[in-house]
């Protein structure tokens, strides 16, 4: 007889459940992005849930995991769809396919894989191809490009030439650029009045797909699955610098609305600087992770030379996260006035 | 009436499966074959048997004396003889065997005389020692010996008594039922518990998903007219937990580090209640339990049943299902599968789940973990599973003490939600049994240091006192010799070869070594030994002087006399040099 041990009961969760959830959760973000932005996405995410999971797979082989139960658990699906979202839509396919493989070999299997790994895997594989590509990394379609489906395909696949249209920015970076062509001449106000760009607060098409992502990662934080310290805290962040400095001088510094919904902000609050492996865990080391990636991600953003800063930001306080969080063990059962 | 409730932190809903066991009342078990009583039923001392193989026993006759303040008497359960004495199969995980009195009953279940008492005609102190007599412990399921429990601390005021009615864990109804039908014999106990502890309130703490209970324990408070609260709690496991009950009551935390008693609370099973209340006013000792049969069975329902009898025939009363692979002792989230059906049932045993795989389907494959936190947030203690997990795993123990493992009270809810199907109780555990494998046997160790050290000592001391007396010896002796060397320095022609056993040219300074003290201040043993060894050091080169030419050999008498001075030099300071190379944490070989 086997001596299984206690408890006997168990919740019907797994890890492939909370995985999933998380995919669940992208969905609108990813079809305000396919309506709006082109849906180039899909194909995107197609090329790198394809190339993740057969790099996941060749890992498992490589390391000797059984492999039906780690490939179903989710976790390379997430990374590469991650990737998808954070890459230019209209970037080479081996762009897409080089992130996501570096994400899943380096950044996750050789650091011990699931849950081992220090750093977002998907952020790594964003900085990694940003500082290697710049240029790719930086072209976004120009606003209100009008490319027909099976073209953007060919476009992604090289078959048709990446055309001068198609190198645009994103909104965020296109106050960037104008503010600093302008020099001082412009106003935040009067370039924001641009509805081609901007459109109603913080980016033509891109509010709406930040919104899609909110709109995920409320049915997330309603589900357990994440709690609410990483966003709130990411959005007090990112609030509060640019707040100060929107008050300071409205007329260069962009308000927080626009910042938090631009970017990889609202999709960093929710979906990557959650990750657990990477980030904090205990609610005050959460707190601090959060606003510590939201100020980090603002300055990046306004002050460096990268089109957004959330990447680096998340990735900077994944650096610190151990650190943070032994210094934030909350005080457990009877000994609360000792702490 | 309303009261203010407080909330302990984590916990986890589950689905309760009790109303399969509340549908019957509770039924008395046939008497069984045999008994196997367990001599050790309790925590703390081993009671040491008081029969023997042959001995006619009866029912409630002392068969284990309790052996200290913190062990507890136990009893023969029924009438008849005890065929042996032995080491029989236990319900204990480990499998391991302990000592019983097997008991042959005579079918006439017959008792020793029963001398009921007024408790209140006794002292305090006589009503701890019935109890502990009595063999009334903790009937939760830890099984500590209530007398124990029972002192209130000399500092702190006794606030509150509470009484645990909650029995949060599924399938378990014993408690339940024995409210819904003894509440009155519950109540009475309980008052025998608030009389030795002279708390503010008595407050009976029972889960919302047991209201005739409730409303039986209401009844039976107010028709003795006590002023005891009956509450209401939500349904939470472990609110049952006596840490978490205290906490939800009265809204203190009692640490791991601290006795419940030092924040003035303190808290007791019902059933303990009434085997108190039973023990005391009618002088009956603790020889059954109510224990509930449930799971794969075709009629689940609670039954009195007789310390000893074996597992298998109490299951056998409910009808297991053929497929049954396995008896589950205690609840679904703390309970444990026992190694061998026929294990008795002892004062732990609360419940007899049949195990299947339908009812506890098996456990996935474990994943690694992905930190996601979820048994933090179940975590009633508030402590950080993961962590502890990854330093267990590590066999970091050290590591796992930091983050609090101690207070871990292995509920199994981190195990419950964990996504990765983790079994964190079992690395706890685990870590926990080897932390304690460690501090014993480095208590072993320090023991065994202890001793030798002693022993060193001792003989260092005798080899002092014998160094002291030779030392004596050795000075006068190389006087003698420093005097007859003087004596040959004087006489010119005396040739060194014909003395074999002394070196003229070196006694001078030897006699100067020895006879002069030390200029540093030591006490007399070392000097002694000093000199000793000195002379020993004077011995030994004289003979090796003498064993070997020198070209010291031909000297002159002046160039003797100058050596002689230096050596008497250097002898006044060789000391001097050795303790300060000592000193600078050097050898003395070193210091040159």
């Amino acid at each position: 007889m086997m001596l299984a041990p206690a408890p006997f009961l168990l919740k019907e969760v797994s890890v492939r459940r909370v995985m999933t959830q998380v995919c669940i959760a992208l969905l609108p973000g990813i079809a305000a992005y396919t309506w709006l932005i082109g849906p180039a996405i899909l194909v995107q995410l197609v090329i790198a849930s394809l190339t993740a999971l057969l790099a996941e797979a060749v890992m498992l082989k490589v390391r000797g995991k059984p492999l039906p139960l780690f490939l179903a658990d989710g976790s390379a699906l997430v990374t590469a769809w991650l990737i998808a979202l954070v890459f230019p839509p209209l970037a080479p396919w081996w762009l897409v396919a080089l992130g996501a493989v570096f994400a899943i070999v380096v950044a996750k299997h050789l650091y011990g894989g699931l849950g081992q790994n220090p750093f977002n895997p998907a952020m790594i594989a964003f900085a990694v191809c940003i500082v290697a590509f710049p240029a790719l990394m930086s072209q976004w379609p120009s606003v209100g490009l009008q490319l027909a489906t099976a073209d953007q395909i060919n476009v992604i696949l090289g078959l048709a030439p990446r055309v001068d249209a198609l190198s645009g920015a994103t909104p965020l970076d296109a106050l960037k650029t104008a503010l600093k062509l302008g020099e001082g001449e412009v106003d935040v106000a009067q370039l924001l009045a641009n509805q081609d760009i901007f459109g109603n607060f913080a980016g033509r098409g891109w509010e709406w797909v930040a919104a899609g992502y909110l709109l995920g990662g409320l049915w997330l934080w309603r589900r357990r699955i994440i709690t609410w310290h990483v966003p709130v805290a990411f959005a007090a962040g990112l609030t509060a610098i640019s707040g100060a400095l929107w008050l300071y001088n409205p007329a260069h510094f962009a308000s927080p609305l626009f910042h938090m919904f631009s970017g990889g902000a609202m999709l960093g609050a929710f979906f990557i600087a959650t990750d657990p492996v990477s980030g904090c865990t205990t609610p005050r080391g959460k707190l601090i992770f959060g606003a510590g990636a939201g100020v980090i991600a603002y300055v990046i953003r306004v002050f460096g030379g990268y089109p957004d800063g959330v990447a680096f930001a998340i990735l900077l306080m994944n650096l610190g996260a151990p650190l943070i969080d032994l210094l934030c063990q909350p005080p457990i059962f009877g000994m609360k006035d000792k702490a | 009436m309303l009261r203010e409730l407080f909330r302990f932190k984590g916990g986890v809903k589950l689905p309760a499966n009790k109303t399969q066991s509340t549908g019957l009342p509770i039924a008395v078990a046939p008497l069984p074959s045999r008994l196997a009583v367990p001599l050790h039923q309790s925590i703390g001392g081993k009671p040491r048997p008081v029969v023997q193989a042959g001995d006619r026993v009866r029912k409630g006759q002392l068969i284990g004396e309790a052996d200290g303040w913190i062990s507890a008497a136990v009893h023969a359960p029924t009438s008849g003889a005890v065929a042996e004495v032995a080491m029989h199969v236990q319900p204990h995980p480990s499998g391991l065997d302990a000592l019983c009195v097997v008991i042959e009953p005579d079918g006439r279940d017959e008792w020793i005389e029963r001398t009921p008492v007024d408790y209140r005609t006794l002292t305090l102190e006589e009503l701890r020692a019935r109890l502990q007599q009595a063999g009334v412990v903790g009937l939760g399921g830890a099984v500590f010996p209530t007398h124990g429990k029972l002192t209130p601390a000399k500092t702190v005021p006794m606030d509150e008594l509470v009484i645990n009615g909650a029995e949060c864990e599924p399938y378990i109804t014993c408690d339940d039922l024995l409210m819904r039908e003894r509440a009155e014999e519950v109540v009475r106990g309980a008052g025998i518990f608030r009389d030795l502890l002279q708390p503010k309130k008595v407050l009976i703490g029972i889960e919302d998903n047991k209201p005739e209970a409730a409303a039986a324990m209401r009844a039976a408070v107010d028709a003795l007219g006590e002023p005891f609260s009956v509450v209401v709690v939500p349904t939470l496991y472990p609110a049952g937990g006596a840490k978490q009950l205290i906490r939800v009551l009265t809204g203190k935390e009692v640490p791991a580090s601290k006795r419940s008693t030092d924040l003035g609370v303190q808290c007791f099973n019902v059933a303990t209640a009434y085997t108190a209340w039973r023990a005391i006013a009618h002088g009956e000792p603790v020889v059954s339990r109510i224990v509930t049969v449930t799971g794969n069975v075709q009629a689940p329902r609670n039954y009195e049943v007789l310390l000893g009898t074996p597992m298998n025939e109490l299951l056998g009363l409910a009808n297991p299902h053929p497929d049954t692979g396995g008896i589950i002792m205690g609840g679904p989230m703390m309970g444990f599968l026992v190694p061998d059906p026929r294990a008795p049932v002892t004062k732990a045993t609360n419940c007899l789940i049949a195990h299947d795989e339908r009812l506890f389907p098996p456990k996935p494959p474990e994943m690694p973990c992905i930190r996601c936190g979820a048994c933090a947030e179940a975590c009633p203690h508030e402590l950080q599973p993961f962590e502890m997990y990854w330093f267990a795993r590590a066999k970091n123990f050290g590591k796992t003490q930091e983050y609090h493992i101690f207070d871990c009270i292995e509920c199994g809810c981190c195990s419950f939600v964990c996504p990765s199907r983790i079994p964190l109780v079992q690395y706890f555990r685990f870590a926990k049994s080897e932390i304690w494998a460690r501090e014993r046997e480095k208590n072993a160790a320090d023991g065994a240091k202890a001793r030798f050290e002693f022993k060193q000592q001792r003989e260092e001391r005798e080899k002092a006192e014998k160094a002291e007396k030779l030392a004596r010896a050795a000075a006068a002796q190389a006087a003698k010799k420093a005097a007859e060397a003087a004596a040959a320095a004087a006489a010119p022609d005396h040739a060194p070869d014909h003395a074999p056993d002394h070196a003229p040219d070196h006694a001078p300074a030897s006699a100067a070594a020895a006879a002069a003290p030390p200029p540093v201040a030591v006490d007399a043993e070392k000097a002694a030994k000093m000199a000793t060894i000195q002379a020993a050091i004077e011995r030994a080169k004289a003979q090796r002087e003498a064993a070997r030419p020198k070209n010291t050999e031909a000297l002159s008498a002046d160039q003797q006399r100058a050596v002689a001075e230096i050596e008497q030099r250097r002898a006044v300071l060789e000391p001097v040099l050795t303790d300060a190379a000592a000193a600078a944490g050097e050898s003395p070989g070193k210091a040159e």
